[in-house]
């Protein structure tokens, strides 16, 4: 219990700025996306605004032995850029293109009670479960 | 409150606060190395929190026009490549420019530019 309450604590945190800066409502994430309509930098500013405690907090990590409540830091170490990295973010780039929804905000915003949201968080699922099927084939 | 979610996750937890990978993990769809009840903790705290925002300072004011199929297909889109690219706006954007990492710069470059080529296609070619 006492490892999950910081995790719980730390999405609620999470939600909550999300719907603070209305990241939450698609209509204002493909606004940023559209550059060639009437263009909305909220989103510019606020993965700016997230990315400064963010990086005060991993530069704090990096002169810890470990975190505070678990017994090691789990940082991915690779550097490598392979091919399905750039495939997966543009495959995701699109989709996201699509309905100005990433995972964050989708799950997040099942809070409001949207079946649009439910039933794109659903898919979201079954294409990961896809993704788990055919990862044997891609070895 | 974003990036300080991410600090508080990595200085407490030692992880890194993505949603996509915790979501993989949440229900037991990724190898990974995070305790599920851990990132189901995570990802149940996203809607409590944006929960919270709505009740005490405004409800989102969203309309979603999208057709069914139109949603199921981004829905798979963003599912599949946030797996094959290892994260998503969060993991990649939030936390992996914020360690300086080359591989999450690539990958929010490659899906920041997708998503404008999307909408671009979508908006001003197609005119949908």
């Amino acid at each position: 219990m006492r490892a999950l309450l910081p995790a719980l604590v730390a999405g609620l945190l999470f939600g909550a700025g999300l719907a603070l800066s209305d990241m939450v409502n698609p209509a204002r994430v493909l606004g940023f996306l559209d550059l060639a309509g009437d263009w909305d930098p909220t989103l510019a500013f606020v993965m700016g605004g997230a990315l400064i405690p963010s990086a005060a907090g991993y530069a704090l990590a990096r002169r810890m032995r470990r975190p505070l409540l678990a017994g090691e830091f789990r940082i991915p170490k690779s550097r490598k850029l392979e091919p399905r990295l750039l495939a997966g973010a543009a495959l995701f780039g699109v989709g996201w293109g699509l309905i100005g929804l990433c995972p964050g905000p989708a799950i997040a915003g099942l809070a409001f009670g949207l079946w649009q949201v439910a039933l794109f968080v659903a898919a979201m699922l079954a294409g990961m479960g896809a993704y788990r099927l055919v990862t044997p084939l891609l070895r | 409150m974003i990036g300080s979610a991410a600090a508080l996750l990595l200085l407490l937890s030692g992880r890194i606060a993505g949603v996509s990978g915790m979501l993989a993990e949440a229900s037991r769809m990724a190898p990974g190395g995070t305790p599920w009840p851990l990132a189901a903790a995570f990802i149940a705290g996203l809607p409590l929190g944006a929960a919270l925002i709505a009740l005490a300072v405004r409800q989102p004011d969203i309309r979603i026009s999208a057709s069914v199929p139109l949603l199921i297909a981004a829905g798979l889109l963003v599912g599949f490549g946030t797996r094959l690219g290892n994260g998503c706006t969060s993991g990649h954007g939030v936390c992996g420019m914020a360690r300086l990492s080359p591989r999450s710069i690539v990958a929010t470059l490659t899906f920041m530019a997708a998503g404008f080529a999307t909408v671009f296609l979508v908006r001003h070619v197609l005119g949908a």
